[in-house]
């Protein structure tokens, strides 16, 4: 079993919630990601989902989108970041996801790809722009690197398709809070208890929301519904407002504990 | 996904009915302009070499191009599953002239996504988009041009899809809309083989259209990809020179890879990362292409070429001086290439070049190279 299939575990058998924080990769900068990192682990959150830098990123709202040019400029690639991750992920309790666009996958080579991956701690992948149906080789080789597949529902989504997404996804399933991109909502959608229970009846695999939660309120009614709750925008606007951490970690920790 | 599949049904559902159709073919003649003339350029011809050379007209299209025909079969589609907004991404403005036209027709309101870096080359454009009542929106991220104007006009969807229909305008993009923009393109090619049989009594040796997506390109291919006879020819946009990294030259020089859903030839790094495209014609400024081009280029049924923003230039001139006809630039890359072809040509033999769109548009950024100032 991959190591995210088995932090939800663990977390069902406390009867807990998975928290999962998500920063962008190379911003502000490379040398702070170990730091970042660790002041994650040690605010005790579940897993951390790492961005990857893209040209083109199409599932992301303004902050993540404008993190992501902070970081192409800084001159952060697939590889640098790999190489930054790899010291410190051995050395952290918890899972390591890349949200990754899949040009990036495609032209590296998916086995090439999954390898340095593996090498560099990673425990399982998000890619937005990647629907099951089109990810069979990927499926394949990231079974036998123990690497998580987490694939993406959306309100929109049918009941077939849930199913299809769930059972394909091997970690837990992607779910998509709101119609649209990333970024902190003053309101999450009055439908989606509904939505998070009918992807739960329809998944065999644990369901985590995500897009558009951003205050610890938010996340703590989230987490009554869902297995776990991730939060992006807002986590990568308090390291750009704030370098020197302090405000992200005080937004962790409030986080952390509604959940 | 779910968007794309009820896009799906009802393409299936409403675009090949016959009452469809007839709507269609009555805003084609009485409100494009429709059929366009294929015209035996006979100066040109005879100052090029034997053979000779017919322009199919697309330039005399209302709104100056080919994209009033894919713009006007979608809004048909939209009407009809009952979307109330109109949403565009456009480059040299085209496009979004094209839907602005349309959706001012059909009473629909209209938001074009425009890269502010596009907006400034194309001020023109955006003037008659604003006039014709369309909200254009400046984008800002990563290149600021076509590549991220389609990135903003597929967040704008996912996020409105209720009420929102996205009219795409080139062959580009996730499925079916490669395929829906392709079928409402179709027409040029119909006509123009229903035309040169009716001058001619045969087919073209050779069909020449530039290739930026790719859509008049296939609108006039598609008729003959089955006529081996036929040698069809693409031409995509060389920019400074295919030795530089300053072209739009997907297919040429590109290598397989994803952008906005779709697995094409594209303009990427060894990381991952989309290249800017360029080119001094804003609408082949794009680093992808359509993935049936793609599929065409690996068959071999389609040979693909590349032409340089100077050798563009000087076939614009020459077609305009010649001819007294003046191409957009997008169309003067096919016009180079098939200036090229010309002196091979036998006096028996037949070239149509798709004149995709009129030049007014281009006139400042002409005039600018020539130092002239307007």
């Amino acid at each position: 079993m991959n190591r995210v299939a088995e932090r939800f575990q663990e977390l069902k058998r406390a009867g807990r919630k998975a928290f999962i924080p998500y920063i962008m990769g190379g911003d502000p900068d490379l040398p702070r990601l170990p730091r970042i990192l660790e002041s994650l682990a040690a605010t005790g959150v579940d897993l951390i989902e790492v961005g990857v830098p893209f040209s083109d990123p199409l599932a992301d709202g303004p902050v993540i989108q404008a993190a992501g040019q902070r970081a192409l400029r800084h001159g952060c690639t697939l590889t640098k970041l790999l190489t930054a991750l790899k010291p410190v992920a051995s050395s952290l309790p918890v899972p390591l996801l890349l949200m990754i666009y899949y040009n990036q996958i495609f032209q590296r080579g998916t086995a090439r790809f999954l390898e340095e991956v593996k090498a560099a701690g990673g425990a399982g992948l998000i890619i937005p722009d990647l629907p099951p149906e089109a990810a069979g080789e990927l499926s394949r080789l990231a079974a036998d690197f123990e690497i998580s597949l987490n694939f993406l529902v959306a309100p929109t989504s049918q009941a077939e398709r849930i199913r299809m997404v769930a059972t394909a996804s091997t970690g837990f399933v992607y779910t998509v809070s709101v119609k649209g991109v990333t970024g902190a909502r003053e309101q999450l959608p009055p439908e989606l208890p509904a939505f998070v229970q009918r992807v739960k009846t329809l998944s065999p695999r644990p369901v985590a929301v995500g897009f558009g939660i951003a205050t610890p309120d938010q996340a703590r009614m989230v987490s009554r519904l869902a297995d776990g709750v991730v939060v992006g925008s807002a986590i990568v606007q308090a390291i750009a407002e704030d370098t020197e951490l302090k405000k992200m970690a005080s937004l962790v920790k409030a986080l952390r504990e509604a959940i | 996904m779910a968007a794309l599949d009820e896009l799906t049904a009802a393409y299936h559902k409403y675009a090949r009915t016959p009452e469809f159709q007839e709507e269609l073919v009555q805003l084609y003649q009485t409100y494009a302009g429709r059929p366009t003339p294929l015209y035996y350029a006979e100066r040109f011809s005879r100052e090029l070499g034997k053979g000779k050379i017919y322009l199919k007209r697309e330039d005399l299209n209302h709104t100056g191009a080919h994209k009033i025909n894919n713009a006007l079969g979608q809004i048909l589609l939209a009407q009809r599953m009952g979307k109330r907004r109109i949403i565009a991404e456009t480059g040299a403005g085209q496009h979004g002239v094209a839907t602005a036209t349309v959706a001012a027709k059909f009473g629909l309101e209209c938001v074009v996504y425009m890269g502010k870096v596009d907006m400034d080359r194309q001020a023109l454009n955006v003037f008659r988009m604003k006039l014709l009542g369309a909200e254009v929106r400046p984008v800002t991220s990563g290149s600021a041009t076509l590549k991220d104007a389609t990135n903003e006009a597929i967040r704008d969807w996912v996020t409105n899809v209720d009420d929102t229909y996205y009219l795409i305008g080139s062959v580009v993009g996730p499925h079916p809309y490669p395929a829906i923009v392709r079928d409402f393109q179709a027409v040029i090619g119909r006509e123009t083989k229903a035309q040169l049989q009716a001058l001619e009594g045969r087919l073209p040796d050779y069909v020449v259209a530039c290739v930026g997506g790719g859509s008049n390109a296939l609108g006039i291919f598609t008729a003959f990809l089955a006529e081996p006879g036929v040698k069809l020819v693409g031409v995509e946009a060389a920019g400074k020179g295919l030795s530089t990294e300053e072209h739009a030259a997907a297919l040429s020089k590109g290598k397989p890879g994803i952008l906005h859903g779709a697995k094409s030839y594209l303009l990427s790094d060894s990381d991952g990362q989309v290249r800017e495209a360029y080119s001094i014609s804003a609408g082949l400024d794009y680093p992808g292409v359509g993935p049936e081009h793609s599929y065409l280029k690996d068959s071999g049924r389609v040979e693909y070429q590349a032409v340089s923003d100077h050798e563009a230039l000087t076939a614009f001139s020459y077609l305009t001086q010649t001819e007294g006809i003046i191409p957009a630039l997008e169309s003067a890359h096919a016009v180079a290439a098939g200036m090229k072809l010309a002196r091979q040509l036998a006096p028996d033999e037949i070239m149509v070049i798709n004149l995709s769109g009129r030049g007014d548009k281009d006139i400042p950024t002409v005039a600018r190279v020539m130092g002239v100032n307007l």
